[in-house]
């Protein structure tokens, strides 16, 4: 039998996520203000606006409404340098808030699936999973926050027929957004949609987490049968909910144009950026003493998730990628377009592939490279950052248009958030023991060899 | 073909069989094979076997068949019959990626079937040498090579014996 292990959040490791978290304010702090300077003083951030205008107009011939769209953009909203933040705020809550709900997926996964082999580790992304209710409430207080900027099918003109701003297309998916109330209003739909979700998947997940915590007491199988429908029930219900909030927090901001690959795509951006979270933190867990009874033989199994699902990503990425390449109707390269040509949009979209294929597929592809603590604690920052790009290029240039940039304030925003979410995930992994104690495959794992 | 001189140790539990393997090659014998109707759990490491080298060839019959996938639709495409397809150019890479990418499953998967059987000594017409047919069946039957072992016929089966074998046979293949 184990003993019972708990983690100890010690005043040393707060106090680095602190100093992280100030670092990261302070970055944001110059970020903004260098932001307000550059913007204050000339034109520059306006000029590389203006050569946008220009790339999106070239498409203009076969793509009309493209023009409206980026001059609409142009014409109203904040300051550029708001926009930034609005932007980065946006995009680390979705990034963050995709590594939670993976948090409960996985563990999701592992019952469904009744798998022995993870019965040590499943403490882990449970703790993960208690920023679910934090970003759901960051992503219905951000929304209202940003919409103007970020979402332009919020603007009531375009939905007034005859009007000089009418958007036929936009109105032609305005349901969606609106629905029941008339388009232009408030989209009820869209943000009960947005309630609705965070709701079900933070029920699930304190569902799954009493059942979970009580196995610990009152042992036998009863428990495990009922995560497991409790699971079954759960996939369910992501496999919808994953796509739609794909569509509604990201995809809709490039709102004339979509991709049915999307809602896949972003969950496979989530997938891997959580099963590395999930292993780097076990991986922590670890060289720090605790976790004794995890194995090379278990880190084996999640470099092994990390080294698939990074190629899953990029066969997502590439599917998405090749049609609209090859096909070539402008209403759809207009994002690769923006993406592809526009800096700082260009060097990154090369980079993701670089850092999020090319790297961990070479680096993990040994088997001794996926058994060793020193290669995971290369390569799963390497996943993280290069999703973190992902998501900066997904969300990013449909806001900014031609006026975005990457520098302190996003990498500042960054790491506020990923210090609030470390904060919540390890102080809640101190509210349980490490390893669960009466888990039905605990031995099955223990003996797990590969 | 020159045949060499074997004794065969029958085992009827595998428990016993990965305690004898640990024992004898303790005692500093070489065991030659062990033949067992269903996987043994531990008995790879109890036998001392280094890892299969198979992933390094089918990394290397992998590359294989990238180089050759681009390199042929480089040279279709590019050289020997330019299309214009789609407005592309002649040799651009996306559209090559699905080809290259089912080539290099074709040339690893194939490589490493190739690979197995010639290493494991199963070309056709080739059949594998069985030391006895109840290792198909129930028993666990390990094979000792006496001409790369310095110790007597009679030492090394009682050797045998006393770790559990049921019978110990000698046999020459």
């Amino acid at each position: 039998m184990i003993a019972e292990e708990k983690y100890v959040f010690t005043s040393s490791t707060k106090s680095k996520i602190i100093y992280l978290a100030l670092t990261g304010f302070i970055l944001f702090g110059l970020g903004v203000f260098m932001a307000m300077r550059s913007t204050d003083h000339k034109g520059e951030g306006h000029a590389s606006g203006e050569i946008s205008t220009n790339l999106v107009a070239s498409n203009e011939d076969a793509a009309g409404h493209t023009e409206e769209h980026t001059q609409a953009v142009e014409h109203h909203g904040s300051p550029v340098w708001l926009k930034r933040i609005y932007t980065s705020l946006w995009q680390n809550n979705i990034f963050f808030a995709g590594i939670g709900i993976i948090g409960l997926f996985f563990i999701a996964i592992q019952y469904a699936s009744q798998a022995g082999w993870s019965a040590p580790i499943k403490r882990i992304p449970l703790a993960i999973g208690h920023w679910i209710p934090f970003s759901g409430i960051l992503m219905l207080v951000l929304w209202f926050l940003v919409k103007g900027d970020l979402f332009h099918w919020t603007h009531s003109n375009l939905y007034v027929e005859g009007g000089k701003d009418f958007d036929e297309i936009i109105k032609g998916k305005s349901t969606f957004f609106f629905w029941p109330l008339a388009a232009g209003s408030f989209p009820l739909f869209y943000v009960f949609r947005m309630i609705l979700f965070f709701a079900l998947w933070y029920l699930f997940f304190t569902m799954i987490k009493k059942h979970m915590l009580e196995e610990d007491t009152d042992g036998g199988n009863e428990h495990w049968y009922s995560m497991r429908k409790l699971s079954a029930i759960f996939l369910i219900i992501f496999a919808v909910s994953s796509s739609v909030s794909a569509w509604d927090w990201v995809m809709s901001i490039d709102t004339h144009w979509f991709s049915t690959m999307f809602g896949w795509y972003v969950f496979a951006s989530w997938w891997v950026t959580g099963l590395a979270t999930i292993t780097l933190i076990i991986v922590y867990l670890k060289s720090a003493g605790y976790l004794t009874v995890v194995t090379a033989n278990h880190l084996h199994d999640l470099g092994k998730f990390v080294f698939a699902f990074s190629i899953f990503w990029t066969y997502i990425w590439f599917c998405q990628f090749l049609l609209i390449y090859y096909a070539n109707i402008p209403e759809e390269t207009v994002y690769f377009y923006q993406r592809m040509r526009v800096a700082p949009y260009s060097w990154i979209f090369f980079a993701n592939v670089f850092l999020n294929f090319v790297l961990p597929f070479l680096l993990l592809m040994t088997r001794d490279a996926k058994r060793h603590i020193s290669m995971l604690k290369v390569v799963c920052p390497i996943v993280i950052i290069g999703h973190w790009f992902d998501f900066y290029n997904m969300v990013t240039p449909g806001v900014m248009q031609g006026n975005g940039g990457i520098g302190f304030l996003e990498i500042g925003l960054g790491l506020v958030f990923m210090s609030a979410f470390l904060y919540v995930v390890l102080s809640s992994l101190t509210k349980f023991p490490l390893v669960a104690k009466n888990h039905p495959f605990m031995s099955e794992s223990m003996h797990h060899h590969i | 073909m020159n045949t060499k001189n074997y004794l065969v140790g029958i085992y009827n539990d595998e428990d016993v069989l990965l305690q004898a393997v640990e024992n004898i090659r303790g005692k500093g014998i070489k065991i030659e094979e062990v033949y067992s109707p269903f996987p043994v759990h531990g008995l790879d490491d109890a036998l001392g076997y280094k890892r299969s080298r198979l992933p390094i060839a089918a990394f290397l019959f992998g590359m294989t068949g990238t180089s050759l996938a681009l390199l042929m639709q480089i040279w279709m495409l590019g050289f020997d019959w330019p299309m214009i397809i789609g407005g592309k150019n002649h040799v651009s890479l996306p559209p090559f990626i699905p080809v290259t990418f089912e080539m290099t499953v074709l040339f690893s998967a194939l490589g490493m079937v190739a690979t197995f059987l010639i290493v494991s000594d199963m070309k056709p017409y080739r059949w594998p040498k069985s030391f006895d047919l109840r290792s198909t069946d129930d028993k666990h039957v390990m094979a000792i090579d006496l001409g790369s072992n310095h110790l007597s016929k009679e030492e090394i089966s009682s050797v045998l014996k006393s770790t559990g074998a049921e019978e110990v046979n000698e046999k020459n293949l």
